[in-house]
């Protein structure tokens, strides 16, 4: 009888992330899982729904709203929570509402800063949720490298990169001051291919925006930004075209650059991929900023 | 782009996915010196297996501008240098992973720094690890932390070790510089228990047997570094054959109808049907089913997070382990381990820290360090307390039982860290050597009289009956019918099973030879008291040590000890083999095992010897109820 097999990488890193999630679930008091509507959060949410089947997850879904994501993104968020049967929290920084603020007017950084910092800090507090699952990866950006999977904020939620905890093998040191909290990353050790890679597997349903299609756009700064709504102050002259375009990565819609592409299939998106010589956050305005910016954004709460 | 097109890309792109997908997998670490090159290393791997996305290498550009410490070219370490504060610094100051794949394999490397205060975070980049890549400068030669390095890949049971001798270029690409090296680290590597040790020469700045083979170096005719890690065999199924260990992470009880067990396989292989031993319970029941979401499965091996569902019902929680009956994992709450200690205040025995192995938690105190271990030298050192990287042989006491295996054996269940209790940091990493008290192997004598029985005290002369043999011999058969049957003739009696007290009196006793003195001394006194109190004291212990058995006759007075020797030998009592005690030992599993890496020292002038291999367990019962007649403790 050989039952042995060699597991592939995929199944490895499936088993991990489960792992992972069954001992937040096991080792903290009140869990949540941020989900981001992107295909990181589809696939982080496809585990969940693994790792405690035939059960549900036993914790919420905590969408931060900065109310500038693309339509699309809002109708898949709740056709998937509907279908799933899970609870979805969506919260906005209601200063930020309040006060107007925008990624035209503010610029990229504040905007970022209040409405998705500030906000999942509001939002983990209101909650008093002790861990946030989410779906970080250490291969998307350099200061992401160093990361641990259980990462560790003080009451203000901030990381100290020279203060966190070793670990080694599959132990992972959930124990924390009241006040303190955890962030979790379970699809740590997975990269961009793996993940793509693991929706065609899966074929885990993501927002029609990764696919190409004619869609409308400007070009600003060599960036070419979609015209999702009304709100998008057009300049003088400027007028959006229609062209064949898709997105690597999702965001606010204003700071998402979308590329040319007619890849309208998963392969053809793997595809392009594999061919591509430009690195999956080129798309992000906001990593545009110095070289330590996301680290600087990880010190202040961001993921 | 016509039909045929998109379906040619498509077939093409589904096979290239499959390809991917089929690849394995190595994680493997890279521990060196300070400036000897590592980050150029990396930078060199990762850019040479061409890897680097262009804007990465467009922001490298910019950084090299800014930061470079090399004249004119890219600096590739500054690939792999990242948080701000290290740069500024000069020097990596944590673990960074590393993602890369070539046509062969995918790697998850570990980037793990090199100076003497962060051995700790080398400790935690290795933990995960299947082969460490340990670099030395050619023009420096094997240094302390080279010494340090390879003694922490052996520490954390690391199979594979690449020497990368880097800078070559520095020293002319000398062949005997290279073999000189060599033979340096391996008069130090030899002493440590390293399976595959392969050295190759490089230079990481300019690219010599890195992926291309070196033309400067036509001496050497191995594999490139990159060669070599693309083909190593790594025995991925190795934890498949080896006994099935479920740590039980989650109970999954959505329902009144559903109530599964979930957890990763540490190890082996499970499918529905098989008997399973829930520990340290020790109940049993049957695998039903293996639950996913994709349907049932056929069978589940080490490295899959699964959910199990049982045919009884057993309160099964959080740290229960599941093991197959055949070979159930260890359970105890004492045992001796190796710690590396990794936090600024020092480690001190008596202290109680959390020890979380698998899925327990569990209070544990260090009761002793037996020594510190110098790893520039491997010297044993006395020492009361364990500071910042200090490697030290401990016992640890625990303050209730757990399951176990040796973490030789099983890293998932045999390695733990350590939690300071206030903090809540992790303080220290520690494996497992072996239990000190073998709870698993001591089965608990279920004893037929009690207490109220025994008080209906008759008239007899007090006296030890004191057994010994070797294990497996029948000395707590015999002595449990001697037992009843003094019972049934009214004497009041007490029977002190070897194993029985080792749970109480002596349960911070290991099996060390040390201990077993002090065993057998506990063990006699409160014979002695016994005696003293009018009962008659059954003593079933192997006492193997004649000088111990003669201590005990000492204790007490003339005529009062009576030597009862179960005369079985070896070849029988491992025949027999009641608790699969001497497969163990034979296996190297279990240390210091009587008749078999210890001695058993027959008595010379035993009052009875009981011939097992001739005798029924009743015959030799009669044989010493007959005895203690003639001698008058009991009325004929």
């Amino acid at each position: 009888m050989t039952d042995s097999q060699s597991l592939t990488h995929l199944e490895r890193l499936e088993a991990e992330s489960i792992h992972i999630m069954r001992e937040v679930v096991a080792e903290t008091e009140n869990p949540v899982m941020l989900y981001s509507i992107g295909k990181d959060s589809a696939v982080m949410l496809h585990l969940a729904m693994k790792a405690f089947y035939p059960a549900k997850p036993p914790f919420p879904l905590l969408h931060v709203d900065t109310r500038w994501k693309f339509r699309e993104m809002y109708a898949f968020r709740d056709r998937i929570a509907q279908e799933l049967g899970m609870d979805l929290i969506v919260y906005t920084n209601p200063e930020g509402v309040a006060q107007g603020v925008n990624p035209f007017t503010h610029g990229s950084e504040l905007h970022t800063h209040i409405m998705k910092t500030e906000a999942l800090k509001q939002a983990l507090n209101k909650y008093g949720f002790d861990a946030a699952i989410a779906g970080a990866r250490r291969d998307e950006e350099k200061s992401r490298a160093k990361e641990r999977i259980f990462s560790f904020r003080t009451a203000q939620h901030r990381w100290d990169p020279k203060n966190q905890r070793p670990e080694l093998w599959k132990l992972y040191n959930a124990r924390k001051q009241k006040g303190e909290s955890i962030r979790v990353f379970p699809l740590s050790n997975w990269t961009e291919l793996d993940i793509w890679q693991y929706i065609y597997l899966k074929n885990i349903p993501i927002v029609p925006l990764y696919f190409a299609a004619e869609r409308p756009v400007v070009e600003r700064d060599g960036v070419l930004i979609m015209v999702d709504d009304h709100r998008m102050p057009l300049h003088e002259g400027e007028a959006p075209m229609m062209r064949r375009v898709r997105f690597r990565t999702l965001g606010c819609y204003p700071l998402t650059g979308a590329i040319e592409s007619t890849a309208d299939t998963l392969p053809a998106i793997i595809q392009e991929m594999l061919l591509a010589r430009t690195s999956e956050r080129k798309g992000r305005i906001i990593d545009q900023d110095a070289a330590a910016s996301m680290e600087k954004k990880k010190q202040e709460g961001y993921f | 782009m016509s039909h045929s097109q998109e379906q040619m890309i498509s077939t093409d792109i589904e096979q290239t996915l499959k390809h991917h997908e089929h690849k394995n997998l190595l994680r493997f670490i890279t521990c060196g010196s300070l400036n000897d090159g590592k980050s150029t290393l990396i930078g060199r791997l990762l850019y040479d297996s061409q890897m680097l996305f262009m804007d990465q290498l467009v922001a490298l550009q910019n950084d090299s501008r800014k930061w470079s410490t090399q004249e004119g070219d890219i600096d590739l370490a500054l690939l792999v240098d990242s948080l701000a504060a290290e740069r500024e610094q000069g020097n990596t100051i944590d673990v960074a992973y590393r993602y890369f794949s070539t046509d062969k394999r995918k790697f998850i490397l570990a980037d793990t720094p090199g100076h003497e205060q962060y051995t700790r975070n080398m400790i935690t980049g290795a933990s995960s690890a299947d082969l460490a890549v340990i670099l030395i400068d050619a023009s420096q030669g094997v240094l302390t932390q080279t010494r340090r390095h390879t003694h922490l890949v052996s520490l954390i049971g690391i199979r594979h070790v690449v020497l990368a001798i880097n800078k070559m270029d520095l020293v002319g690409y000398s062949h005997e510089v290279f073999e000189r090296i060599v033979e340096d680290y391996r008069e130090f590597a030899d002493k440590l228990a390293i399976e595959n040790c392969v050295a190759i020469p490089i230079s990481a700045l300019k690219g010599d047997n890195i992926v291309r083979p070196s033309k400067a170096m036509d001496w050497y005719h191995g594999s490139t570094l990159m060669g070599y890690l693309e083909t190593v065999e790594i025995d991925d199924t190795r934890m498949q054959r080896a006994p099935f260990r479920l740590p039980v992470q989650w109970v999954n009880h959505p329902n009144p109808d559903f109530r599964g067990f979930s957890g990763y396989v540490a190890s082996g292989t499970i499918r529905p049907g098989d008997r399973i031993r829930v520990q340290p319970l020790g109940k049993e029941s049957r695998v039903t089913r293996i639950v996913t979401d994709e349907g049932d499965l056929s069978h589940a091996v080490a490295g899959q997070s699964i959910t199990l569902t049982l045919e009884d019902e057993i309160d099964i929680s959080r740290g229960s382990v599941i093991s197959t009956v055949d070979a159930p994992a260890e359970v105890a709450d004492q045992f001796e381990a190796r710690i590396v200690w990794m936090h600024e205040q020092p480690l001190y025995p008596g202290r109680t820290y959390l020890m979380k192995i698998g899925t327990n938690t569990i209070n544990a105190v260090i009761t002793d360090i037996k020594y510190q271990i110098n790893v520039n030298t491997l010297e044993h050192l006395a020492a009361d307390k364990l500071d910042l990287n200090g490697i030290a042989v401990c016992n640890i006491g625990l303050d209730r039982s757990i399951p176990f295996d040796p973490y030789e054996l099983n890293r998932d269940v045999g390695g733990f860290i350590l939690i300071d209790r206030l903090s809540n940091n992790t303080v220290g990493a520690g494996m497992i050597n072996y239990a000190l008290r073998r709870a698993h192997n001591i089965h608990l004598q279920h004893l037929d009289i009690d207490k109220e029985a025994r008080s209906a005290q008759k008239g007899h002369k007090p006296c030890v009956l004191w057994f010994t043999g070797l294990s497996g011999s029948g000395k707590s058969t015999v002595a449990n019918l001697v037992e009843k049957k003094l019972f049934n003739l009214g004497a009041h009696t007490y029977l002190l099973d070897g194993d029985n007290v080792r749970h109480g009196l002596n349960r911070d006793l290991g099996f060390t030879t040390a201990d077993r003195v002090e065993n057998i001394r506990r063990v006699a006194e409160l014979s002695k008291l016994m005696v003293d109190a009018g009962l008659i004291v059954l003593t079933a212990f192997i006492s193997p040590f004649r000088s111990e058995r003669r201590m005990a006759r000492e204790l007490l007075p003339e005529g009062e000890f009576i030597e009862v020797f179960m005369d079985t030998p070896l070849e029988i009592a491992e025949q027999r083999d009641p608790k699969g005690l001497y497969k163990k030992a034979r296996r190297g599993d279990l240390k210091n095992f009587t008749g078999i890496d210890s001695p058993y020292e027959s008595p010379e002038a035993a009052e009875i010897r009981i011939d097992t291999s001739t005798l029924s367990a009743e015959e030799g019962a009669d044989r010493i109820i007959g005895l203690l007649r003639e001698r008058g403790v009991l009325n004929s």
